[in-house]
């Protein structure tokens, strides 16, 4: 079995769940990664755009923000804001998109946080906010979300609902006016998660190799059902290739 | 509205004329690219304060504005600088501190509010945000919102589709237009008489140009009309709506402009660790803003050799190669 990093083991379990075809809307950091992950090795039809404009950039270089000028080169289209978000909100094609997200909390029904921690008015520690990301959460197919395994960041109730999940479960999110679509995983350091089809609540798919359900539980504010889970497969000699040397050859993300 | 056929002047100029204190002000760009940091970096020379800002996803321009006193309310989606600072730092500590009010809308609702003040409507619809924090926290109050007249009662409103089930869309969130005095954009190309054309992603910036009374262009390269005309499916702001052009090479500078530079990360990087302390970033003002005479100051400061580094290879737009650790 070839050594590799956790880094790379959640990058590419994301990876493995974007579909040949799907268009692949994503922000910076290890979510790009993914994204240039899976077309590189598991669907090469697939369409990477940013919610700046840029449309199936040639990523010859690692983007260090959404706006870098490395995802304007080669486009098929470079458009602006309100194009990308509307491509996500437009009927016929938001449902095709896969967003890859991250946040600085997450619930049992996939809704983040990325404002606050702490009161909205007098916050403890305040982030970058939303960005795109409330947008892409409430209008895509599907969502794949990157976390940390600690407590603090799986948490029973949001500081701020930054990006709608499943809101409070059921069809709430139905009832809430949201376009169909939401939260369908969630790639932490030792886990993937999914969302039960009926009380869309987080429950564990699978374990990184020599975690148990156990130690991931120990680390989150929240329980899930790990009856489900299976092992995840370790990364294979080819795809530790492919995202070593071509995807991030500088380490600028794996480290 | 303006359609003089010279609006070439000096950034101090256009400053003095257009930006005051207490004004209600948008910056072009995303990130770190394209701001319009001469015109920032003049700004702050001035001291201009009490600036209510408006931005989408504004990084470095947007935190040396909060970091030099210059904002005291901030409209926005975003504030980080990708990799550099996924949180802009100053700006975590303005809000921290209680010193900077901000009202957070997404990415796509800054847009459509920006729109909307370009398109003379007083709000637009969108489906993103139903459920989230976004639309139950106002960060202006409805007692502030009530008493300034320059904001609008509501920071945004749900409503039931009132076309009924047309659209198969419930629910609507409608966010209301923007319509500030001043925008400041940097871009690649104008004329004399204000024509723009960008290169590579425009971002929000013509709808923040059209949403404003008053706009200052910044550009790399002033051109003839002519050049422009030639191929002028390829220019995106008409002459009338811009008040002055400033020809300031490197003017985004120390973020990137496609096919002229790349962002700088060592000056970014530098940033980072004055930005992070009061005293360090005391001294940062003082040796790379309220030091230099103008922006040319600090290109000079800089020096050659580091801004050879970040020019931009011919093929790719940006520097090949270079060092982003």
């Amino acid at each position: 079995m070839p050594d590799y990093t956790l880094k790379e083991l959640m990058t590419l379990a994301a990876a493995r769940e974007i579909k040949d075809g799907d268009i692949v809307f994503c922000g910076t950091g290890i979510s790009l990664l993914a994204a240039m992950a899976a077309k590189n090795i598991f669907a090469p039809n697939s369409v990477i755009f940013f919610e700046t404009g840029a449309i199936d950039s040639l990523l010859e270089e690692v983007p260090l923000a959404v706006a870098d000028p490395r995802v304007m080169f080669w486009t098929s289209v470079n458009g602006n804001l309100a194009d990308s978000f509307a491509t996500m909100q437009n009927r016929m094609t938001g449902p095709s998109v896969v967003g890859i997200m991250g946040a600085a909390q997450i619930d049992k029904f996939g809704n983040l946080n990325s404002t606050t921690i702490g009161d909205y008015f007098k916050p403890r520690t305040r982030f970058s906010g939303s960005g795109g990301a409330c947008d892409v959460a409430s209008f895509v197919g599907k969502t794949i979300t990157f976390m940390q395994h600690e407590k603090r960041k799986f948490v029973p109730k949001l500081d701020y609902l930054t990006s709608p999940g499943w809101l409070d479960g059921g069809d709430s999110r139905k009832k809430a006016g949201l376009p169909d679509g939401g939260p369908v995983s969630v790639v932490t350091n030792m886990a993937t998660m999914g969302f039960d089809e009926t009380t869309k609540e987080m429950y564990l798919t699978g374990f990184f190799p020599g975690i148990t359900p156990k130690n991931i539980l120990d680390n989150m504010g929240f329980d899930m059902d790990v009856s489900r889970a299976k092992e995840v497969a370790p990364p294979t000699d080819f795809e530790l290739k492919i995202l070593r040397e071509k995807c991030d050859p500088q380490r600028l993300i794996l480290g | 509205m303006n359609i003089s056929k010279d609006k070439t002047t000096s950034l101090s100029e256009a400053v003095d004329k257009f930006v005051h204190s207490g004004c209600h002000m948008s910056i072009g760009g995303f990130t770190i690219n394209r701001n319009p940091m001469a015109a920032v970096y003049e700004i702050i020379r001035k001291k201009i304060s009490n600036i209510h800002l408006y931005a989408h996803s504004n990084g470095h321009g947007v935190d040396e504005l909060i970091g030099a006193g210059c904002v005291s309310r901030l409209e926005i989606a975003y504030a980080g600088s990708g990799r550099f600072a996924p949180t802009c730092i100053r700006f975590k500590k303005a809000v921290q501190a209680g010193t900077l009010v901000v009202e957070d809308y997404s990415n796509y609702q800054m847009t459509l509010r920006f729109m909307a003040g370009a398109m003379g409507v007083p709000f637009l619809p969108t489906r993103s945000s139903l459920g989230t924090d976004i639309v139950e926290k106002w960060g202006f109050s409805e007692q502030m919102r009530s008493e300034d007249q320059r904001l609008p009662d509501q920071k945004l409103l749900v409503i039931d589709n009132p076309f009924g089930s047309w659209g198969d869309t419930p629910k609507l969130v409608l966010v209301p237009a923007i319509n500030c005095d001043v925008t400041l954009i940097h871009v690649q190309k104008a004329d004399r008489e204000g024509t723009v054309r960008m290169e590579g992603l425009t971002f929000s910036d013509v709808e923040q140009a059209k949403c404003a009374k008053h706009v200052i262009v910044t550009c790399e390269e002033l051109v003839e009309p002519e050049f422009l005309k030639a191929f002028s499916d390829q220019n995106q702001i008409p002459s009338f709506c811009v008040d002055a052009v400033v020809h300031i090479p490197h003017g985004a500078y120390p973020t990137a402009c496609y096919r002229y530079y790349d962002y700088d990360p060592a000056y970014l990087n530098q940033y980072r660790k004055y930005a992070e302390d009061e005293k360090p970033y005391e001294t940062y003002l003082k040796d790379f803003v309220y030091g230099m005479k103008d922006h040319r100051g600090l290109l000079d400061k800089v020096g050659r050799a580091q801004l050879d580094t970040i020019k931009a290879d011919p093929r790719t737009g940006y520097a090949v190669g270079l060092d982003r650790r």
